[in-house]
């Protein structure tokens, strides 16, 4: 009887998928709080979610509460399992943030196991923030000029190609594009850079180095190639939801396509292009194992970026964890958790900001 | 100036016009405003040969050091786009030479961005194919020291660990993915909310606080050690709101007319999920999960900070040191022999081959995307 049921079911919904009406639309019923439906749907499908769910509410069967109890326990445990990731984070890092107070927002060496311990994120979180601004001073105009060129540019028959090979380019495991870094990029850059530090040293101090190579600007280039794919291809998708019209409508009054871009795409796209941007940066953030092969550890602020050595939040647990000892493992959770406070703030505002603009279209 | 220009460019764009007219009759007259022609390529090619030219003559008669290759090249493109700049303004005025610039740009943009990953793929693979034998795969560096020759020794032990680590984080983190995913888009109880905020920021978390999470909590406080299986939780992390976002938006495509009718007919609300909603989406589904295991199959971070690293093979996840391709070729890089570094080239191939792999599989599974279990299941429903 049931198996005939379900038979029947799939036959009808197959047929029912023959009509034409908006896919959108009827799956709100099902999900009545979900907030993305706000603007539109109330208005003529207020009815249609009143009357919906209404009868086949009232007879719950004993395997359909079974089924909710079982996908409820599925979704509990994985809200436990993440809160319960949080609360031992903080727990863990609490006896370093007692220990170091406020100085640990300011101290720069990374001693906290020596008797009496002195240690602070100042050096790590500053390396972090050099690196990411590098990394995204670098994305930012590749990724957007990436967008446009695949969505206004490039020949309709290789669009698809170019991107499914930015997702590619998101697939591939960061350590192999920091060993491109180390082995191949660095070198070749190193010439270069030697010239304009020679060149540019004397008279702009943060271009002063002595040794170049290791350094906090090259770690930052390389994380820039992790963070232009996911960069991209949320600029893309973005633009791509530019009102057609519109731009056909900038052509038609004689606009170039360049001024199609500046005066239709770009300000529709902007939170869209801000939103990408800060995924980027998440992401820029929190990557350990370029900065860790590529820098050459030193804990310590050094505003000359050409310069060898430096240290990021992520890559300074990776180097420390080993040695730690009690404290110097709280310590380590205390700048892993400062590290997750950063990129989630960033994360949230970019995912707001991604949402707004998608919702837009 | 300006005027005699405007009165230069009608008559030229004029000529254009009835040419293409008479060209394409009334056979539906398709205006190409993309279409490039000879003169643009000829201004463009006139303009790189100009700017070639004067490169070569600061670099070589007036600056007192010899030719870079890089600085040459760059020298070359930035003095390119003044003068193709001036030449476009000269014979079609200041909105195209801003319009050609800015193609221009963007195109190399484009370009720079995306050459790192062929420049990438080909360079592990020139180093790494030399590596890449059998015995590579068959040995382990049990037996292999600084003195071996670079064709001894291989990472099985490796190869092993990976496959165990992944497969274990992937048979936890999928059921709990997918169940949560139709927890959020089917019941939407009162948990939905929360739970979709965390699963949003725990994509934020670093790699490697996931990692060291589990160092601390694993392989210190339970005094467990290090153990593939702990590798496996901090993978695990790392999946689960991947598989729960992807999968979540796989099943809200689904079209509610199909629960509607599988409702209307009777079904409860499991069988309309487990019958007509989980296979329409099953293509997505398959796409989420192996996206999950992409993301998570080259993590070096994590597994730094929970395996162990060995060189010995251990067959057992659940205790004692195990490796993992992207520890090994971390650990293998980092050394200084020229054999060790060799090794780590031939594993990084490895591990690219095995993204690749997952990558394709994404795209076959969900090509057709969630329309296609569609299309096929109407086939199945017209018989």
């Amino acid at each position: 009887m049931e198996s005939n049921d379900a038979e029947g079911s799939t036959g009808l919904a197959a047929l029912g998928l023959g009509e034409p009406p908006d896919p959108p639309g009827p799956s709100n019923p099902s999900d009545p709080p979900s907030p993305p439906g706000p603007p539109g749907p109330p208005a003529d499908e207020g009815p249609l979610a009143d009357e919906g769910p209404r009868r086949i509410e009232a007879r719950l069967s004993g395997s359909d509460r079974f089924y909710r109890a079982l996908a409820s326990t599925g979704a509990g445990i994985t809200l436990l399992i993440i809160v319960l990731i949080g609360v031992f984070l903080l727990l863990e890092a609490l006896p370093a943030f007692q220990s170091a107070g406020f100085g640990f927002l300011t101290t720069q060496p990374w001693n906290p196991d020596s008797v009496p311990p002195e240690f602070g994120v100042a050096a790590m979180m500053f390396g972090t923030a050099i690196t990411a601004i590098v990394a995204m001073l670098v994305t930012v105009p590749l990724a957007l000029a990436t967008a446009v060129f695949i969505n206004e540019y490039a020949p309709r028959a290789i669009r698809a190609a170019l991107t499914s090979l930015v997702d590619l380019m998101a697939a591939i495991p960061s350590l192999i594009f920091a060993l491109w870094g180390l082995f191949f990029l660095v070198p070749w850059l190193q010439p270069i850079e030697g010239w304009l530090v020679a060149q540019l040293g004397g008279s702009l101090p943060f271009m002063r180095a002595v040794a170049t190579g290791s350094s906090l600007f090259n770690a930052g280039l390389v994380i820039a190639l992790m963070a232009i794919p996911i960069t991209t291809s949320i600029i893309r998708e973005v633009l791509s939801q530019a009102p057609r019209h519109e731009c056909e409508g900038a052509l038609a009054l004689g606009g170039t396509r360049w001024g199609m871009i500046t005066t239709v795409i770009l300000p529709f796209g902007r939170t869209g292009i801000i939103g990408g941007s800060m995924l980027g940066l998440g992401r820029a953030l929190g990557e350990t194992i370029a900065a860790t092969l590529i820098l050459n550890i030193r804990f310590e602020i050094k505003p000359q970026i050409f310069e060898t050595g430096g240290i990021t939040v992520a890559s300074g647990i990776a180097v420390e964890f080993f040695d730690a000892q009690e404290l110097g493992l709280s310590a380590l959770m205390a700048a892993g958790l400062s590290l997750f406070l950063v990129t989630i703030v960033i994360n949230l505002l970019a995912a707001i900001v991604v949402e707004r603009a998608k919702s837009v279209a | 100036m300006a005027a005699t220009r405007a009165i230069e460019q009608k008559p030229a764009e004029k000529q254009d016009i009835p040419d293409k007219a008479v060209d394409a009759a009334k056979a539906a007259p398709r205006r190409r405003p993309r279409a490039w022609r000879w003169a643009d390529i000829g201004e463009f090619a006139g303009s790189a040969a100009s700017a070639l030219l004067l490169t070569w003559l600061i670099f070589d008669r007036f600056l007192p050091f010899r030719i870079q290759g890089v600085a040459f090249v760059v020298a070359w493109y930035v003095l390119t786009l003044p003068i193709y700049w001036l030449v476009v303004r000269d014979g079609h005025g200041p909105v195209t030479a801003r319009d050609r610039l800015a193609s221009l740009l963007i195109t190399t943009g484009a370009a720079v961005a995306l050459s790192p990953i062929f420049l990438v793929v080909g360079y592990v693979t020139v180093r790494g194919l030399g590596v890449i034998d059998f015995s590579f795969l068959a040995e382990t560096m049990e037996l292999t020291g600084p003195l071996s020759e670079a064709d001894d020794g291989g990472l099985l032990h490796s190869l092993i660990g990976t496959l165990e680590q992944l497969g274990i984080a992937t048979l936890i983190a999928v059921p709990l993915g997918v169940l949560t995913a139709v927890y959020l888009s089917e019941i939407s109880g009162p948990l939905a909310r929360p739970t979709r905020l965390v699963a949003d920021a725990m994509t934020a978390l670093p790699s490697i606080v996931a990692g060291l999470f589990v160092y601390s909590i694993v392989v210190i406080r339970t005094g467990w050690g290090f153990s593939g299986f702990a590798g496996s939780l901090a993978l695990t992390i790392l999946m689960l709101p991947t598989v729960t976002i992807a999968a979540e938006q796989v099943l809200r495509v689904v079209p509610g007319s199909l629960r509607e009718a599988a409702l209307a007919l009777g079904s409860p609300y499991w069988r309309s999920v487990l019958l007509v909603v989980l296979p329409t989406a099953r293509a997505g589904l398959a796409t989420a999960v192996i996206l999950g295991m992409a993301r998570v199959v080259g993590e070096t971070a994590p597994v730094l900070l929970t395996v162990g690293g060995t060189n010995v093979l251990n067959v057992n996840p659940f205790s004692d040191y195990q490796d993992n391709i992207p520890l090994f070729v971390f650990n293998q890089i980092r050394s200084s022999k020229e054999t060790f570094v060799e090794r780590a080239w031939g594993g990084a191939l490895l591990l690219l081959v095995l993204v690749l792999i997952l990558f394709v599989l994404a795209r076959l599974a969900g090509g057709a995307g969630p329309g296609g279990g569609r299309s096929r299941r109407r086939k199945g429903a017209a018989k």
